[in-house]
C-alpha cells in the first residue's frame, strides 16, 4: 500500500513541489550554522534597521541583528517546534485512543467523556489559556498543544482499534499468552497507525500556523530566540520604517504552510477512500 | 424532531459539567500557588505569609478541591464568575461589554468569506478545469495558507500606512472594521471555496440532473434550482465546523488591530494572569460555541430532509 501512495504523489506536481520545498527547509534548518552569514543572535547597535543591502540580503533588524541569519535559523525552531509537538501529540493520542479502543468498558467510556468535552472547547482557545497559565516559553506551549490536540487522534485509533481487536491474529496472540500491553504495542497499534501519520502529515501547516500564531502573541518563543511568528511580533512596532522586518518572516511562515498543504493534499487525494473510511467511524 | 432537539439540549449537560471543570482547574495547572500569585498581583509586590493565609481564608483556598469546585459551580450557576483582579469588575460584565464588538466582527468576517467563496466555488465547479477553476483553487490554498496574523500586518502596511485608506487599528466607524474582518475572513474563505466547488461538482455527475437536462432545462436552472439545493449541505456543515477556527483566529486578529473585543482582553488577561477571568472567559466561550454548533447541526437537519427522516426512523 505504501508504494502505492508514493507512487501517486509522484503523479501530483504540486505534492512535488511540497516535498521539495520541505527537503529544502529541512536542508536549512540542518545546516543553519554553516548557511547564515552571522549570528542569529549578535547585536550591533550601529547597524540597526538596515535596508536590505549586499553585506545584509534582508537587510537587520531593530537591535541590529542580521535577518537573514535569523530567518535561517527561525527554520530550525519553528520546524523542530511543529515535529516535536505533532509527535507528543501522536504518541498521546495513539495511546490514549488504543487504550480506550482495546479494554473498552469503563475505560473507554471515561476517556471518551473527556474526548468529548475537550472536543466542545474551541481548541486553540483552550491551548492559549494552558500555554499562558504555564508561562510563556516555546515548551509550555507544546506541551499545551498536547493537551488538547490528541483528542481527534484519539478517537480514530479507537475506532480503528475497536474493528482490529476481534481479528483472529490477536486471539492468537492472547492464546500465545502475550500480556496486554504487549500486544498494543506489537499487534493493534502498527496495524492502525498509517491513517495517524497521514492526519499528522494533513495537519503540519496547521501546527507550524498555531505555534507562529501564539508565538506571535507572545505565548510561545521568547526574544531572543529567533522564530518566526515572534519576530513578526518584534518586527511589527517599526512597520512604517522598517517594513522588511514584517515581510519576510511572514513570507516564511506562508511558504511552509503551503508547501505541506500542497504535500497534505496530494496525500489526501492518493488515499481517499481508506481515509474517509477511517473518518467516519 | 422535538424530541431530537431535547436529547440534544439533554447531552449539553454533561458537556457543560466537564468544560466547568476544565476551566476550573485551570488555577490549578499554574505553576506556583494561586493565592500568592492572584495576591501579588493586587498589592504590586511579594505579599507576606499572613497575608497569603488570611486571603486562602477569605477566598475558601483552604478547602478540599471538591468544595471550592462545588463552591464556584454554584456561584456560576447564578451567574457570578467572580471578579476581575485587573479591573476589579464582574467578569460578566466585562465579557457582556466586550462580545457586541466581536459579534459584529465575526458575523461580518463570517459574510465576507459566505460571498465570496460561494460564488467563486460555483463557478469553480461549473467552469470545471477551465483558467478561472484553477486560478480560484490556487487562491484558496494560498489564502489556507496565508497566518491571518501576517494578512492582518500586510493590511495595515498596504491599506492604513502606504495608502492611509483606512485606520489602522482601534473601533468606531464602519471603517475601523473593513481590515479585521477581512484578515479573518479570508482561511475561511479558503476552505469554504474548495467544499462548495467539491460538493457541487459531484451532485453535477447524479442522475437528476442528468434527468434534468434531458428534459432540455437551461444549465443556470439545474443549477441554481436543481443542483445547489444538495450541494450546499456539506458546506453548511464546514460552515459550522468552522467556527471553532473563527473564534480561535478571532483572539489574534483582534489582538493586531486592538479590536476592543472579548478575544483582546482574553488574551490581556492571560498576560496579566488574571485568573478569574481566564477561567470565565474559556468557559463562556466554550459555551458559545457548544450552543452555536447546536444550532448549525439543527439547521442542518432542517435543510435535509433525508436526515430528518433518518432520525424519525431510528427513534
Amino acid at each position: 500500500m505504501r508504494l502505492k501512495i508514493v507512487q501517486q504523489l509522484k503523479k501530483d506536481k504540486m505534492a512535488v513541489i511540497g516535498v521539495i520545498i520541505i527537503l529544502i527547509l529541512a536542508f536549512l534548518a540542518i545546516f543553519a550554522p554553516y548557511l547564515s552569514l552571522y549570528d542569529p543572535m549578535e547585536v550591533n547597535m550601529e547597524n540597526r534597521l538596515l535596508t536590505p543591502s549586499e553585506k545584509h540580503p534582508l537587510g537587520t533588524d531593530q537591535l541590529g541583528r542580521d535577518l537573514l541569519s535569523r530567518i535561517v535559523y527561525g527554520t530550525r525552531v519553528s520546524i523542530a517546534a511543529a515535529t516535536m509537538a505533532t509527535l507528543m501529540i501522536m504518541i498521546f493520542g495513539v495511546t490514549i485512543g488504543a487504550i480506550a479502543g482495546y479494554f473498552g468498558g469503563v475505560v473507554d467510556q471515561a476517556i471518551m467523556r473527556v474526548v468529548d468535552v475537550l472536543l466542545a472547547f474551541p481548541s486553540l482557545i483552550l491551548t492559549i489559556a494552558i500555554a499562558g497559565i504555564l508561562g510563556p516559553s516555546l515548551m509550555n506551549l507544546i506541551i499545551a498543544m498536547t493537551a488538547t490536540g490528541w483528542v481527534g487522534y484519539s478517537r480514530i485509533i479507537r475506532g480503528s482499534v475497536l474493528s482490529v481487536k476481534e481479528k483472529e491474529f490477536i486471539e492468537a496472540a492472547r492464546a500465545m499468552g502475550c500480556g496486554n500491553l504487549y500486544i498494543i504495542a506489537r499487534h493493534i497499534i502498527p496495524n492502525v497507525i498509517s491513517p495517524v501519520i497521514v492526519i499528522a502529515t494533513i495537519d503540519m501547516g496547521h501546527t507550524i500556523l498555531s505555534i507562529t500564531g501564539l508565538s506571535f502573541l507572545g505565548l510561545g518563543a521568547q526574544p531572543p530566540t529567533p522564530e518566526w511568528g515572534a519576530m513578526l511580533n518584534d518586527g511589527k512596532s517599526f512597520m512604517t520604517t522598517a517594513p522588511h522586518l514584517m515581510i519576510f518572516p511572514g513570507l516564511m511562515i506562508m511558504v511552509v504552510v503551503l508547501a505541506f498543504n500542497f504535500l497534505g493534499d496530494g496525500l489526501r487525494d492518493a488515499l481517499d477512500p481508506r481515509l474517509r473510511q477511517v473518518m467516519m467511524k | 424532531m422535538k424530541k431530537y432537539i431535547t436529547k440534544r439540549l439533554l447531552l449539553l449537560i454533561p458537556i457543560m459539567l466537564g468544560a466547568s471543570v476544565l476551566s476550573f482547574s485551570i488555577l490549578y495547572i499554574a505553576p506556583g500557588d494561586p493565592a500568592e500569585l492572584m495576591l501579588e498581583r493586587q498589592l504590586q509586590g511579594a505579599p507576606t505569609k499572613e497575608q497569603i493565609d488570611a486571603f486562602k481564608e477569605e477566598h475558601g483556598l483552604n478547602d478540599p478541591i471538591p468544595i471550592q469546585f462545588a463552591r464556584w459551580l454554584y456561584k456560576i450557576l447564578r451567574g457570578d464568575l467572580g471578579t476581575s483582579l485587573r479591573t476589579e469588575e464582574p467578569v460578566l460584565k466585562e465579557y457582556l461589554n466586550r462580545f457586541p464588538a466581536s459579534l459584529v466582527l465575526f458575523l461580518l468576517s463570517q459574510i465576507i468569506s459566505i460571498t465570496i467563496a460561494i460564488p467563486l466555488g460555483i463557478i469553480s465547479a461549473v467552469k470545471h478545469n477551465s483558467k478561472v477553476d484553477h486560478f480560484s483553487r490556487f487562491m484558496a490554498m494560498f489564502g489556507a495558507s496565508m497566518p491571518n496574523f501576517w494578512l492582518g500586518l500586510l493590511l495595515i502596511l498596504f491599506f492604513a500606512v502606504y495608502l492611509d485608506w483606512l485606520p489602522a487599528f482601534g473601533y468606531g466607524g464602519i471603517t475601523h472594521i473593513i481590515l479585521p474582518a477581512i484578515a479573518l475572513g479570508v482561511s475561511g474563505c479558503a476552505s469554504i471555496m474548495r467544499l462548495m466547488r467539491a460538493s457541487l461538482l459531484e451532485v453535477l455527475h447524479l442522475d437528476y440532473i442528468r434527468t434534468a437536462r434531458a428534459k432540455g432545462l437551461c444549465e443556470k436552472l439545474i443549477i441554481v434550482k436543481h443542483a445547489l439545493k444538495n450541494a450546499l449541505i456539506p458546506v453548511v456543515t464546514v460552515i459550522g465546523l468552522h467556527i471553532s477556527h473563527l473564534i480561535s483566529s478571532m483572539v489574534i486578529v483582534e489582538a493586531i488591530f486592538a479590536w476592543p473585543g472579548v478575544g483582546r482582553f482574553l488574551i490581556e488577561s492571560i498576560h496579566a494572569r488574571d485568573f478569574p477571568v481566564i477561567q470565565g472567559f474559556v468557559l463562556i466561550i466554550a459555551m458559545f460555541f457548544v450552543f452555536a454548533n447546536l444550532i448549525v447541526d439543527i439547521s442542518y437537519t432542517y435543510l435535509d430532509p433525508r436526515i430528518r427522516y433518518e432520525m424519525e426512523r431510528i427513534k
